[in-house]
């Protein structure tokens, strides 16, 4: 089982997550970033920030997650990352 | 014949085939070098060699030969998508695949036994209507069926599924069929090598040196060497690669699963798959049931396997056939995918003039080894995309002119 930290319920099992996929630098608001925003997703080898929910919370977070070794570095609300 | 085959038999000592020679020397430069030695980058090689007499190729392979995704799926062969042009494009694949053995003279143990999706929902047969439409028109065998020919096609089904996800019918596609995935990449690389193209194994790609709108030099953990044209294969790290050519390309990485039970008697006989509970089935040659599924939930780039999803293929297995519950799996393991927006591949020319893309093919793309290799091929040396290949051109992202094959994908690969 792997572990999930959820800023508001503590420690879970990450099958109580839904995935909603990296934290985007490109806004499908902007007319020029359009493209980049609907096809061009972050896909680095290394630490990438994504959203994640608590399904049973309905609580929605940021983790940070390596992509090669699977480690998960930090987890926080969004707009509130520890310094 | 029997005579020669009992000598043989006998023979206490039997020399090597030798069929792939070993890594040679670095050359200072190729008119074509290949990046990636899976599936699709050996046959791209073969077809340059053999059919365009362009031999003067290094297929450059971090690893060992096809040990990449070639060497980790799930063999299934089919041509039952949802857009005419990638029915065209696979269904070219499929033919390919049913001459290869003798073309090669190398047993590739295609077996062309059928695929069969289930319906579990009325949603689900209307687009099995339309895929089988679809079909026909482009001259593919493939037909909707009812409940009670599935049971006829697969006799062992467990039709109704306690009653969650009874089997309405399906779609019988007589066309699909298995390979062996290891047999389909040697084949290629000793005809390949036979005809001077070199086979560069533990040869990692670094860099390239790009000048103006061309690549000049590809640089490897065994030395820089200088590059007519480039071609690109490299599986699930197609993103990163092309990225050091300084290309972007829309692939996320994920990754997919699958496992082998032990061996048991023959009761399969077609390929089944059911996209409702992400599972799919095929019993090899061997008698092992082969099981796949959906991906993995999240964008990972490791080969790591998870119980979670293992216990998901488990389930999605046993509702389909109860009486597997005893059967211990032998095997399981996962790979690295480049998953595209649309499920469908990238194929043809880059950015760059001399830099020729053969790309995102995700968790589907065994079954276009030979007519991706065979059509990559024909575009190096002819430097003109041929028009199978035109609309999986990289350009059509901006365009919007996507090729939409999930529903046709996810579950059955
Ligand atoms: C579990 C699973 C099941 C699947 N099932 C099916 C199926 O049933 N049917 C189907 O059609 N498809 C299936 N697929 C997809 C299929 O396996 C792939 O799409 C296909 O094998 C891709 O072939 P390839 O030659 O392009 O890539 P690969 O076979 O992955 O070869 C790419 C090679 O490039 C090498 N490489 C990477 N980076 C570098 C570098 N920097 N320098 C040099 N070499 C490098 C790698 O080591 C690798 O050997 C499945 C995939 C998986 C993981």
């Amino acid at each position: 089982m792997k572990i999930l930290t959820c800023p508001v319920n503590g420690p879970r099992n990450i099958a109580e997550f839904q995935y909603l996929g990296p934290v985007r630098a490109a806004s499908a608001e902007e007319p020029g970033q359009l493209i980049e925003a609907l096809f061009y997703a972050e896909n680095p080898l290394g630490i990438m920030h994504e959203w994640w929910r608590h399904m049973p919370s309905n609580t929605i977070l940021i983790a940070e997650r390596h992509t090669v070794t699977d480690r998960i570095v930090a987890t926080y609300l969004p707009n509130q990352k520890p310094a | 014949m029997p005579f020669t085959l009992l000598r043989y038999g006998l023979r206490s000592k039997h020399a090597s085939f030798g069929d792939i020679p070993s890594t040679p020397a670095l050359k200072r430069s190729y008119d074509v070098v290949i990046v990636g030695g899976g599936g699709h980058g050996l046959a791209a090689a073969y077809y340059l060699s053999n059919v365009h007499g362009i031999r003067n190729v290094a297929v450059l392979e971090k690893g060992y030969l096809a040990g990449g995704n070639t060497a980790r799926n799930t063999t299934t062969v089919r041509s039952n998508y949802m857009t005419e042009e990638s029915v065209r494009f696979y269904a070219e694949g499929v033919r390919l695949f049913e001459t290869m053995s003798q073309d090669l003279g190398f047993n590739i143990m295609y077996s062309q036994r059928g695929q069969l999706t289930l319906a579990h929902s009325d949603a689900t047969m209307r687009s099995f209507h339309l895929r089988a439409e679809m079909g026909k028109h482009v001259g593919t065998r493939i037909e909707v069926v009812d409940a009670r020919t599935v049971k006829e096609l697969v006799p062992h089904l467990n039709l109704d599924i306690g009653g969650m996800h009874e089997v309405l019918g399906g779609l019988w596609h007589a066309d699909g069929g298995t390979a062996r995935h290891d047999a389909v990449a040697w084949g290629y690389a000793r005809h390949a090598s036979r005809r001077g193209v070199e086979i560069h194994q533990r040869t990692e790609v670094a860099g390239f040196d790009v000048s103006g709108d061309r690549v000049t030099h590809v640089r490897t953990n065994r030395g820089t060497i200088a590059a007519g044209q480039v071609l690109q294969a490299v599986g699930g790290l197609n993103g990163q690669v092309a990225a050091l050519a300084g290309i972007r390309l829309p692939i996320r990485c994920f990754p997919l699963q699958a496992m082998v039970t032990q061996p048991l008697k023959p009761f399969l006989h077609t390929l089944v798959s059911s996209a409702n509970l992400h599972t799919y089935l095929v019993q090899s040659s061997r008698g092992e049931v082969v099981i796949g599924g959906g991906s993995d939930p999240y964008q990972l780039a490791s080969t790591r396997s998870t119980l979670d999803q293992k216990e998901h293929l488990a389930e999605g297995a046993l509702h389909l056939f109860p009486f597997l519950h005893k059967v211990k799996l032998l095997r399981q393991w996962a790979g690295i995918t480049d998953m595209t927006p649309d499920y469908s591949p990238i194929m043809g020319a880059s950015p760059l003039a001399n830099y020729w893309l053969d790309c995102g093919w995700g968790t589907w793309g065994f079954k276009a080894t030979p007519v991706a290799g065979k059509r990559m091929a024909e575009t190096i040396a002819t430097g003109k995309v041929p028009d199978i290949l035109k609309p999986f051109d990289l350009r059509r992202f901006d365009s919007f002119a996507l090729l939409n094959e999930m529903g046709a994908t996810a579950a059955s690969h």
